[in-house]
């Protein structure tokens, strides 16, 4: 029994005397299962299984601690109405946006951040970190942190741009197909399901097989592979909103397709679409980093997240994370993305209004 | 009525309601006290945001989602309702406190029979077998004048018509010979000639059973015929209560006087005019056919309206109204015959009509909610028809906005920039009509513009068209199943039936006998504030064919 098992256990059985006494019931419940949690796991694990409790508890208060400071950072620059927004978010909200916000300024200012160039070879392969690289050398002796902050800026700003180009396709078929209806409908239609029976991860590699692989060649194969599942769901909102009196009080009035759907139609599946994106994005990044962790996404020396995955893969037989780096990357800014969507969702779905 | 019991069921005190909106709990229910007898009825009225509803739901001990009860007490039959527990209330509901909603299409599941739905509650409660609970079903459906009562309940919701399936809800909440009933508007949205048959069941049943019930309505000629006693509640406060025959001959509150006002709005009607440029029809529906696909549903319907006059068309759902303004607007091309505009004719789709000729037909739904674009600005809905016709810009059109809001009565400052979900349904449908005018049109067909309306709110309405179509020589086209607006408003009536035109004339010649048949029915269906009319009417027509009647 040492001083931090001593501490250790007061500070939860405190804790969890006070919200007993504060009547929070919630909290009381978590603080003592944890509690009663660590009874077991300090008998099975020693001090170790602590010291991990500690740790992860530390790194979700750290967080959580975050996302509240961003949230109320936000709520105090943003204009009236945004502030109003930022003010009632949960906290997983926020910090999907400060996660995001982060990997933005990595991204952007990727050249000025970085220590070293994305293709500089400064080292020995492997070398551990030291002083001079925060996260060790790679395969060839590059800089880890380096090209990870490169890797924001190639993998997001790719999947990024795959998923606007994929959006501006299926949104504008969807919309065209539920003003147009009929044979137009039809056609569109049938074309969404032929793109969509044939696996995506397939149809990319063969369609990468032929046309090539550059990074052109990757945006279009990737935006078609994605534009029927948003020109389904952009059909199916504006299916909705078409049969509205509204429109049939413009298209009585004479107005052409392209007001009624910029103007009327549009403005009413925003929520939606906006959401979608958010979801479309995490599946278009998982394909670019699945494509490169194959060897047929962006081509090395390029920095991305997938083929450094790859490439440093040996690494995790000697038991280093260097590795599983990149991969968490991807993952939090997965997770990140999924945090906000939820949120727009949660708005969007009636309680406005 | 004499030999009922008068022990007391329901009592409520002091009742409070809040709603959560803008993360704020807002009272909406400011202490009402009700006390309810058995076999009393009770009438509960006011405008929409008077808590009728919620108030009506507290006394089952419920609230919506959103809702809570915050103060005083319900005591249905000696027990505490807000204190109860979730369990003990589940067991009451259904069983000892039954409820109606409104729309019984969308209350029924459509995935199961109405039979099925019946027994499901007694059978539940173990108050009867299912067999028992059947046989009982197919009673009560013949007590409601249900046709073929034996054989109704195995169809399908969809397979019965409206009138039919709120009678057979009305049965559901008598399967377990409930207490308490609450009807929640279960006739607003029925026509006039299937809403007598309904109440007409309704009332005899709950004469049968000496049930208490509340009855929550908006029409005050509705509530006048099923209650005993009419409470009038504004803004979540208890207004006034009386009886039903003191409450009609002297109520006592400015606003319940205001509410008996309502219909007495009436103008006086107008002659065609002869001479001039205005002695050709504005819009004439010649010999017109239509057909959804190979449906007909028109024949032969032809009319004139007049500059400056108002032609009403009336007839119950399902009788061709609707379809009659789609052919005009030509939004459903006519199979044979013409519309022709200041006899001129104008082609049968409106892809094919130049831009003048679409200016000139305008058009103001039923649904304000839907008519308007919730995502457009007030300033943007109004001043695009101005803009796209009138070809206005910039500081033009923002006048000619302001003055579209000042004609319509709205205060331009305040209006200009909000969104519709943040207007009430008055003001939503007073920019429907705005939107209208903003095209300078010389005729306007109105799609029931106001019987999505409350009773105040549509008297206003119909005063402002009355008094636009005096300064700008409008005609209009008033779509309406409701007959007191044809009587206050119209000019020249059209009556339909089943898609042909089946008696037309001015105002004064169709609202003194003799009439059509089907004339007849209409007008005799409309309640009247006389708290006798549903039993003389009754009387009149002979009990047992009401059902059939409406059908002939």
């Amino acid at each position: 029994m040492n001083a931090f098992v001593v501490g250790y256990y007061a500070l939860l059985i405190g804790a969890s005397c006070l919200a007993a006494y504060l009547g929070k019931r919630q909290a009381f419940l978590l603080i003592f299962s944890l509690t009663l949690a660590s009874f077991i796991m300090g008998i099975i694990g020693g001090e170790q299984a602590l010291w991990t409790v500690t740790v992860i508890a530390g790194i979700i208060g750290l967080a959580a601690g975050v996302a509240y400071s961003f949230r109320e950072f936000l709520a105090l620059i943003l204009p009236r109405e945004g502030a109003r927004v930022m003010r009632t978010a949960p906290l997983t909200a926020s910090f999907g946006l400060f996660v995001i916000f982060t990997y933005a300024i990595a991204g952007i200012f990727a050249p000025v951040i970085a220590p070293y160039g994305e293709a500089e070879v400064i080292s020995q392969s492997f070398a551990p970190a030291d002083e001079k690289m925060l996260l060790g050398a790679d395969q060839i002796g590059r800089d880890m942190f380096s090209r990870i902050i490169y890797g924001a800026r190639n993998t997001v700003g790719l999947a990024l741009v795959a998923t606007a180009l994929a959006f501006l396709l299926g949104a504008v078929a969807g919309l065209l197909a539920a003003t147009k209806g009929g044979r137009l409908d039809q056609f569109l239609g049938r074309v969404a399901d032929v793109v969509m029976s044939v696996p995506s991860l397939i149809f990319a590699l063969l369609l990468l097989s032929i046309f090539g692989t550059n990074v052109a060649v990757l945006v279009v194969i990737i935006a078609i592979i994605y534009s029927p599942r948003v020109f389904r769901l952009t059909r199916a909102v504006a299916g909705d909103v078409v049969v509205m009196d509204y429109i049939e009080a413009a298209r009585l009035r004479g107005e052409r397709l392209w007001y009624l759907i910029r103007k009327e139609i549009l403005p009413n599946c925003k929520a939606p679409l906006i959401a979608e994106f958010g979801l479309e994005f995490c599946f278009v990044f998982l394909l670019v980093a699945g494509l490169s962790f194959l060897g047929l996404g962006i081509q090395p020396p390029t920095a991305d997240w997938g083929s450094m995955v790859r490439e440093n893969a040996t690494l995790i037989t000697f038991g280093e994370i260097t590795p599983l780096i990149p991969a968490a990357a991807i993952a939090l800014l997965t997770v990140a993305v999924n945090f906000v969507v939820d949120w727009m969702l949660f708005r969007s779905s009636g309680l406005k209004e | 009525m004499a030999t009922k019991e008068k022990s007391q069921l329901l009592k409520v005190r002091d009742l409070k309601i809040e709603g959560y909106s803008d993360e704020n709990w807002i009272e909406i229910v400011h202490g009402v006290d009700l006390d309810l007898n058995r076999g009393q009825v009770m009438g509960l009225i006011g405008e929409s945001g008077a808590g009728k509803s919620t108030i009506g739901l507290a006394a089952m001990g419920f609230t919506r989602d959103g809702c809570r009860i915050s103060g005083g007490s319900v005591e249905f039959d000696g027990m505490e309702l807000t204190t109860t527990p979730e369990s003990d209330l589940r067991a009451l509901r259904g069983a000892r406190i039954a409820y109606v909603a409104q729309s019984a299409a969308a209350s029924f599941n459509p995935a199961h029979k109405l039979i099925d739905q019946h027994t499901e509650a007694p059978v539940q409660y173990r108050i009867k077998k299912r067999m028992e609970a059947q046989e009982d079903a197919m009673d009560l459906y013949q007590r409601l004048r249900l046709p073929n009562p034996r054989e109704i309940g195995f169809r399908y919701p969809h397979q019965v018509s409206g009138g039919q399936l709120q009678r057979a809800m009305t049965a559901m909440a008598m399967a377990c010979r409930p207490d308490l009933i609450i009807f929640d508007e279960p006739t607003t949205a029925l026509d006039v000639t299937t809403q007598i048959e309904v109440l007409a069941a309704i009332r005899d049943i709950v004469d049968q059973f000496n049930t208490a019930a509340i009855y929550i309505t908006h029409d005050l000629a509705v509530v006048a015929q099923m209650a005993d006693v009419i409470k009038v509640l504004l803004k979540g406060n208890e207004v006034e209560e009386a009886d039903t025959e003191t409450m009609l001959s002297a109520p006592k509150d400015d606003y319940t006087k205001s509410l008996w006002a309502v219909r007495s709005f009436q103008r006086d009607e107008k002659a065609r005019p002869t001479e001039g440029g205005d002695s050709v029809p504005v819009v004439s529906v010649e010999n017109v056919d239509a057909a959804y696909g190979d449906v007909p549903v028109l024949r032969d319907v032809s009319f004139n309206v007049y500059a400056g006059m108002t032609v009403a068309v009336v007839g119950e759902s399902g009788s061709g109204k609707s379809t009659t303004a789609r052919c005009i607007t030509g939004l459903l091309p006519p199979k044979s015959g013409s519309i022709k505009f200041r006899g001129e004719s104008l082609p049968a789709s409106y892809k094919e009509r130049t831009k003048d000729q679409l200016r000139q037909a305008q058009m103001i739904y039923q649904m304000a909610d839907t008519a308007l674009n919730p995502k457009v600005r007030i300033s943007e809905i109004i001043g695009r028809p101005a803009e796209f016709y009138g070809g206005l810009r910039g500081a033009d059109l923002k006048n000619r906005v302001d003055e579209l809001l000042d004609l319509i009565e709205l205060d331009p400052s305040k209006f200009y920039n909000r969104f519709p979900p943040e207007l009430s349904g008055g003001q939503k449908q007073r920019i429907g009509i705005a939107r209208a005018l903003a095209a300078e049109p010389t005729f306007i067909i109105c799609d029931e513009v106001t019987s999505a309306l409350d009773q105040l709110v549509a008297e206003g309405i119909l005063k402002l068209l009355d008094r636009l179509q005096d300064e700008l020589n409008l005609a209009y086209m008033f779509i309406t199943h409701d007959l007191a607006t044809v009587r206050s408003i119209a000019d020249e009536v059209v009556v339909m039936k089943e898609g042909e035109v089946v008696e037309q004339g001015p105002k004064t010649e169709m609202f003194k006998p003799p009439h059509h048949p089907y004339t007849d029915l209409l007008l005799s269906s409309v309640p009247e504030m006389d708290p006798n009319w549903l039993s003389t009417v009754l009387e009149e027509r002979g009990v047992d064919n009401i059902g059939e009647s409406a059908e002939t």
